[in-house]
């Protein structure tokens, strides 16, 4: 067990300095560290820390927080199928970033973007909350997830649709694949506050999750208050994939395949599960984001395509091995 | 020290009365049998008795705050969840959760340990609970909730699906749990089963309490005519009593 963090955590560390020294700007690896430590102000040292630093950083940050609300999120709901996105959070973040390219004002102002789905975000989660009420089920919560994630992409399509621009259809279109391309330290400032907070929220789920191995009425019998875990649930993935989603947009795959992945890893403990899916959240998506650097340099290949064309042939092998298993 | 307490207990559900007027009071060394055909509440019974369902009327459980009752009463639900491949030690280790910091104690590896031991599982420890058969997972459910180490244990049909041997044995650990000076509340449906191990058996049926005392007392050739609709042979043998179903009256 502690082999495996320590492998995990390792693997961490590696790709991300790896993140840190690949990069369109052919710069050495020493004259990067070099760059990245030795305060100059060269433009060396400006591409290492405005540049390679936030996007290494936000890589990180975002592959962990996906990968730690799939493994709760799965948790929650008993079932490896679940994902961050099911409770209409990236669905509603994402019309909110629409809309603000759509009507100009991400144009206006940088920020407006990771704002305007910041927002969205918040209203998701207020119209996910007051759906599922204080005290219903695991059912509820995902009716109520399919219900926003279907209104907000029904208006997502419908501003894409009515767009008379064609660069802001563009823009859109291209935003929605999810990227990590020049990101600035100011994304990542923004992005911070809610996802350590969401963080915190999730990493405190563990000793519930894990009593719900035994089912709703058991967990309860046994001290577990479920409508508090349910409320600490969604408002922290909420904060880690509105965030996300502001910064980076939509990034498909990595919380559902992550926490698959590492179960069997660490014996199908829930609360075990939660620390081991974010060091390899964090992993994979850095990987991703080094991949689509060095594999089409020149064409600016999206981060969540290759997340999904990397992701669902490992889901199909999953589902191969669940049925063997089956027989 | 009376471990449950119910007070003109009542649980509507749907606007349909399942039971009312239920007053009972367990007390330290009972192991009490919950009888009654299909719907008569038993399962409704016990989740209220735990706080877990609407009620009027007291349950001393209900009372307490969720952490508080978790360490006075142990619930083994019916439906037999394992949601996870999770080992037996892990699953029986869950049973700790109410009174566990963040490491294990030596006093919560000696209850796990015991409970393994008292259902039989100790050589199947780092077996996966998902992968055993149907009654191999209600035995490691079992020591989960006898792991829980609480002065009462609530178990729902807890030896349905269990082979001869281990419906009497996990009888018996109940006894031997009451004995401690626990109490053990069950629902059972083999009516032999609780005749032989119960101490006290109550009578569930037509919404209420219809007898509430030893089994020699509750299993009459009436009362079983009139909640069960059965005939039955039943009498105290060399063996203890025997009770044994025969027809359905017409």
């Amino acid at each position: 067990m502690t082999r495996l963090f320590v492998g995990l955590s390792v693997g961490v560390a590696a790709l991300f300095v790896l993140s840190l020294l690949v990069g369109p700007a052919s710069i050495a690896p020493v004259d990067s560290l070099a760059g990245l430590f030795g305060g100059g102000e060269g433009p060396v040292a400006m591409v290492m820390r405005e540049i390679r630093l936030p996007r290494a950083i936000l890589a990180a940050m975002i592959g962990a927080s996906l990968g730690l609300a799939g493994a709760a999120m799965q948790g929650y709901l008993r079932n490896p199928l679940a994902e961050p996105g099911l409770i209409g959070v990236s669905g509603s973040a994402a019309l909110g970033a629409v809309l603000a390219i759509q009507t100009g004002l991400s144009a206006a102002f940088a920020l407006a973007l990771p704002l305007m789905a910041l927002a969205g975000a918040l209203g998701g989660v207020l119209l996910v909350l007051a759906l599922a009420g204080p005290r219903g089920g695991a059912l509820v919560l995902i009716l109520a997830g399919i219900a926003i994630s279907a209104m907000a992409g029904a208006l997502t399509q419908l501003v894409l649709n009515l767009s008379q621009n064609p660069f802001a259809v563009n823009e859109i279109v291209f935003w929605m694949m999810g990227s990590l391309a020049d990101r600035s330290m100011t994304h990542l400032w923004l992005a911070l506050p809610f996802t350590l907070l969401g963080w915190v929220l999730l990493a405190s789920l563990g000793r519930g999750l894990d009593a719900l191995t035994l089912g709703e009425d058991a967990a309860q019998a046994m001290g577990i208050d479920l409508p508090r875990l349910r409320l600490v649930l969604i408002l922290g993935t909420a904060c880690v994939v509105g965030a996300g989603t502001a910064v980076a947009g939509a990034i498909g795959f990595v919380g559902l395949v992550v926490p698959h992945l590492l179960r069997p890893l660490v014996g199908a403990q829930p609360s075990r599960l939660l620390p081991a899916s974010a060091l390899g959240g964090a992993a994979m998506l850095l990987a991703a984001d080094l991949a689509v650097r060095v594999i089409l340099p020149e064409r600016d290949l999206k981060l969540g395509v290759l997340t999904a064309l990397v992701g669902a042939p490992l889901f199909l092998h999953l589902i191969y091995k669940t049925r063997k298993e089956m027989v | 020290m009376t471990l449950l307490s119910l007070r003109d207990l009542s649980v509507t559900l749907r606007d349909r009365p399942v039971f009312s007027g239920v007053t009972l009071d367990i007390e330290p060394g009972e192991l009490v049998g919950l009888i009654g055909p299909n719907g008569a509440g038993k399962t409704t019974l016990m989740r209220a008795a735990l706080g877990l369902l609407p009620h009027e009327g007291q349950s001393c459980l209900a009372e307490l705050d969720p952490g508080a009752r978790a360490r006075a009463v142990a619930w083994m639900p019916q439906m037999r969840e394992i949601a996870w491949p999770v080992t037996v030690e892990a699953l029986v280790t869950l049973g700790r959760t109410p009174h566990r910091a963040r490491a294990l104690s030596q006093a919560d590896r000696a209850a796990v340990t015991r409970a393994l031991d008292w259902m039989d599982l100790s050589d199947m420890r780092n077996r996966t609970a998902t992968r055993l058969s149907g009654g191999e997972q209600a035995r490691v459910l079992i020591a989960r909730a006898l792991a829980q180490d609480t002065p009462l244990l609530l178990a729902d049909e807890p030896v349905s699906g269990l082979d001869p041997a281990h419906q009497i044995a996990t009888m018996r650990t109940f006894g031997q749990v009451a004995r401690s000076g626990r109490a053990v509340l069950v629902s059972l449906h083999d009516l032999g089963l609780a005749a032989r191990h119960c101490s006290r058996l109550i009578l569930l049926g037509q919404g209420r309490v219809v007898a509430d005392g030893p089994p020699g007392q509750v299993l009459t050739p009436e009362l079983v005519a009139q909640v069960f609709g059965i005939t039955a042979f039943s009498a105290a043998t060399e063996h203890g009593h025997v009770f044994q179903p025969l027809e359905v009256l017409e």
